[in-house]
C-alpha cells in the first residue's frame, strides 16, 4: 500500500490518532499554523499540580500533521509543564520513527502548539507576561513561504 | 479490496499490447537502422507502430510521427525544437496557465535565454480565455502551447477555436494531448494542430515511449544529437518493445474509444453526482466539457493528502491530490490556483481518474468511502 514514505508509526498515529477532540474551558489553549499553508493545529490542556492532566487536539493538515499532533499530545500527557516545554520538534519526529524531509515542519507545529498552550496557561496564572507568550507561528499570508525553513 | 482510481499517474499496460510487443524484447529483436534481415524486420515494426499512432489522431501520414522516450521528452522537443529553429521569426512564447510542468519548465528555461513568455489565463472552469489569447497572439509568437485536456481538472479545451486564433497571427500551436489521446477523438487535420504530444502509458501502452506529431512543413530542430533516427529529430536506438506496444495500444484505443469513453462517462457522472451530495464539496474543472474518465473535487476544511492516505489505508481506494502537502515543494498545484482557488481551498483537492479495470459496481463503495473519509477528517479539523 502506498504510504508516501511514512513510517509505520506515523501511519498508526494517523489512522488511529490519540487525544482528538476539544476540552471545554481548558486551562491552556494554543493554536499554530495557517490554513493558507495547509495546516492548522490547536491544543487544549488542563493542568493539575503543575502537570498536564488532560490534553486534546484538533488538526487540519496532512498525514504527518495529524500523526505529529497525536504523538505530541501522547508525549506531553502526565508530564510537568517544565518537562513538556522541553519536548522539541526533533523529539516528536524521532518518536515517530522519522518524517520525510519536506514534512519536518509538521513536527515544529506540534511542539509549537503544545508550547503555546502551556504559555497561555502561564499567562493566565500570571507566571509570565502576555508578550512573552508569542507563538512561533508560520508565515501567515499567501505568497510567503509556507512551512519551509 | 482495492479500487484503483489513479489512471492518470499510471495505467496497467493492456495485456494485448504486451502480447503483441513482448516478442520484440528477446525474440524478434533488432536495430531498425541495420540493413540485414533482422534490422529490416525491426524497422518494419517501428513503421507499423508509426502508422497506428498516426491513424489514432488522423494525421496526414505515418511520417508525421516522431517517437520519443516519453511525453515529457515530446513536449521538450516541440518547445525547444520550434523555438530554436524559428527564433528568427520572433521570440515570444505563449501557453495556458494550466499546462503540465513538462511544458511550463522548458518554456521557463527558454525565458532565461531571451524569449518572452506569457501565460494565458483560464476561467474558473479551466477553459482558456480566448479573448486574452487574441490579445496576446502576434507575428512574434513562435509557439503557443495548450493542453487538450487537463489531467488535474479534466477540462477539455476548444482546440479548433484556439488553433484559428493562433494561426491568425502567430506561428505554431503545440497541443499536449497526454491526458486526452485515446480518451476523446482527436483529429489534428480538422483542428489545424501543428504539434501534438502523446504518451504511451496513458494509452495503456508500455512506459518508455511517447510520440510527437509534427505537421508536414513545421520547422523543427533536434534537441539532442547523435545518429539519424526519427528523421534526426530524436536520435538514439529505438525502444522496439515500447514503440511496438505504443502502436498496438494506440490501435486498440482508437477501436474502443467510443464504447470505453461512454462507459467511463456513465461511471464518472454517477460518481460526481453522488460525491457532490457531500456537504461543502465542489467539482473542480468544467462540468460538461471534461475528459470522460476524469472526476475531480475539492472539500472544504480538510486537506488532500489526508484524504488520499485515509482512502488508501482504510478503504483500499487509490486517488491523487493537488494539495501542497503531497508535493515536494509544498506549493499547491498551479492549476488549482489558476482556476481561482485560494490556497486553503486548493489544499482540499482529490482527483479520481477512471480506467479499464473500473466498473459502475464500484460506485457505491467509492462514494461511501469518500463520505466516511470526509467525515473522519472534518471531525478532527479545527476549521
Amino acid at each position: 500500500m502506498a504510504q508516501i514514505g511514512y513510517s509505520k508509526k506515523v501511519m498508526e498515529h494517523f489512522m488511529n490518532p490519540h487525544n482528538v477532540g476539544v476540552i471545554e474551558n481548558p486551562d491552556g489553549y494554543g493554536q499554530v499554523g495557517n490554513p493558507v499553508c495547509g495546516d492548522l493545529m490547536e491544543i487544549f490542556i488542563t493542568v493539575k499540580d503543575d502537570r498536564i492532566d488532560d490534553i486534546k487536539f484538533r488538526t487540519f493538515g496532512c498525514g504527518s500533521a495529524i500523526a505529529v499532533s497525536s504523538m505530541v499530545t501522547d508525549m506531553a500527557k502526565g508530564r510537568t509543564l517544565d518537562e513538556a516545554m522541553k519536548i522539541s520538534r526533533n523529539d516528536v519526529a524521532e518518536e515517530l520513527g522519522g518524517l520525510p524531509p519536506q514534512k519536518l515542519h509538521c513536527s515544529n507545529l506540534g511542539a509549537d502548539a503544545l508550547h503555546a498552550a502551556i504559555k497561555d496557561y502561564w499567562v493566565k496564572i500570571g507566571k509570565i507576561k502576555p508578550e512573552e507568550a508569542k507563538p512561533e507561528e508560520e508565515a501567515a499570508s499567501e505568497g510567503e513561504a509556507c512551512g519551509t525553513e | 479490496m482495492s479500487i484503483y482510481l489513479d489512471y492518470q499517474s499510471a495505467c496497467p499496460v493492456d495485456p494485448r499490447a504486451v502480447e503483441f510487443a513482448g516478442r520484440y524484447l528477446a525474440e524478434d529483436f533488432g536495430n531498425p537502422s541495420a540493413l540485414h534481415a533482422t534490422g529490416l524486420a525491426a524497422k518494419a515494426v517501428v513503421e507499423e507502430a508509426r502508422e497506428k499512432v498516426a491513424r489514432l489522431i488522423n494525421a496526414e501520414g505515418p511520417s508525421t510521427i516522431i517517437f520519443t522516450g516519453s511525453a515529457t521528452e515530446a513536449n521538450n522537443l516541440a518547445i525547444h525544437g520550434t523555438a530554436a529553429r524559428n527564433a528568427g521569426a520572433g521570440k515570444q512564447l505563449l501557453a495556458s496557465a494550466i499546462e503540465h510542468i513538462s511544458v511550463l519548465n522548458p518554456l521557463k528555461y527558454l525565458q532565461k535565454t531571451g524569449f518572452s513568455l506569457s501565460l494565458v489565463p483560464v476561467d474558473a472552469s479551466g477553459l482558456l480565455d480566448l479573448e486574452a489569447l487574441k490579445g496576446q497572439v502576434s507575428p512574434e509568437t513562435v509557439l503557443t502551447s495548450v493542453q487538450y485536456g487537463s489531467s488535474e481538472i479534466g477540462t477539455v479545451q476548444p482546440i479548433k477555436e484556439i488553433a484559428e486564433i493562433v494561426h491568425s497571427g502567430a506561428r505554431y500551436l503545440h497541443v499536449d494531448a497526454t491526458a486526452a489521446a485515446g480518451k476523446i477523438p482527436i483529429d489534428v487535420q480538422r483542428d489545424s494542430i501543428d504539434l501534438l504530444t502523446i504518451s504511451s502509458n496513458d494509452l495503456y501502452g508500455p512506459q518508455g515511449a511517447g510520440a510527437l506529431y509534427v505537421r508536414p512543413g513545421v520547422r523543427l530542430q533536434p534537441v539532442s544529437f547523435g545518429g539519424g533516427q526519427e528523421r534526426g529529430l530524436r536520435p538514439g536506438t529505438e525502444n522496439l518493445f515500447a514503440i511496438a506496444g505504443l502502436g498496438e495500444a494506440a490501435r486498440l484505443a482508437g477501436q474502443e474509444l467510443e464504447a470505453e469513453g461512454s462507459r467511463l462517462k456513465g461511471m464518472r457522472d454517477r460518481l460526481i453526482g453522488e460525491i457532490l451530495k457531500i456537504e461543502q464539496s465542489h467539482l473542480t474543472g468544467h462540468p460538461q466539457r471534461r475528459l470522460p474518465h476524469h472526476a475531480s473535487f475539492r472539500f472544504s476544511r480538510i486537506e488532500g493528502e489526508s484524504i488520499l492516505l485515509t482512502l488508501d489505508a482504510m478503504f483500499g481506494i487509490q486517488v491523487s491530490t493537488g494539495s501542497a502537502c503531497s508535493s515536494r515543494t509544498l506549493e499547491p498545484s498551479h492549476v488549482l490556483l489558476a482556476i481561482g482557488l485560494k490556497h486553503e481551498e486548493a489544499h482540499g483537492s482529490m482527483v479520481m481518474t477512471l480506467g479499464k479495470r473500473n466498473s459502475q459496481d464500484e460506485v457505491p463503495a467509492i462514494v461511501e468511502a469518500v463520505e466516511k473519509t470526509v467525515q473522519r477528517l472534518r471531525a478532527m479539523s479545527p476549521l
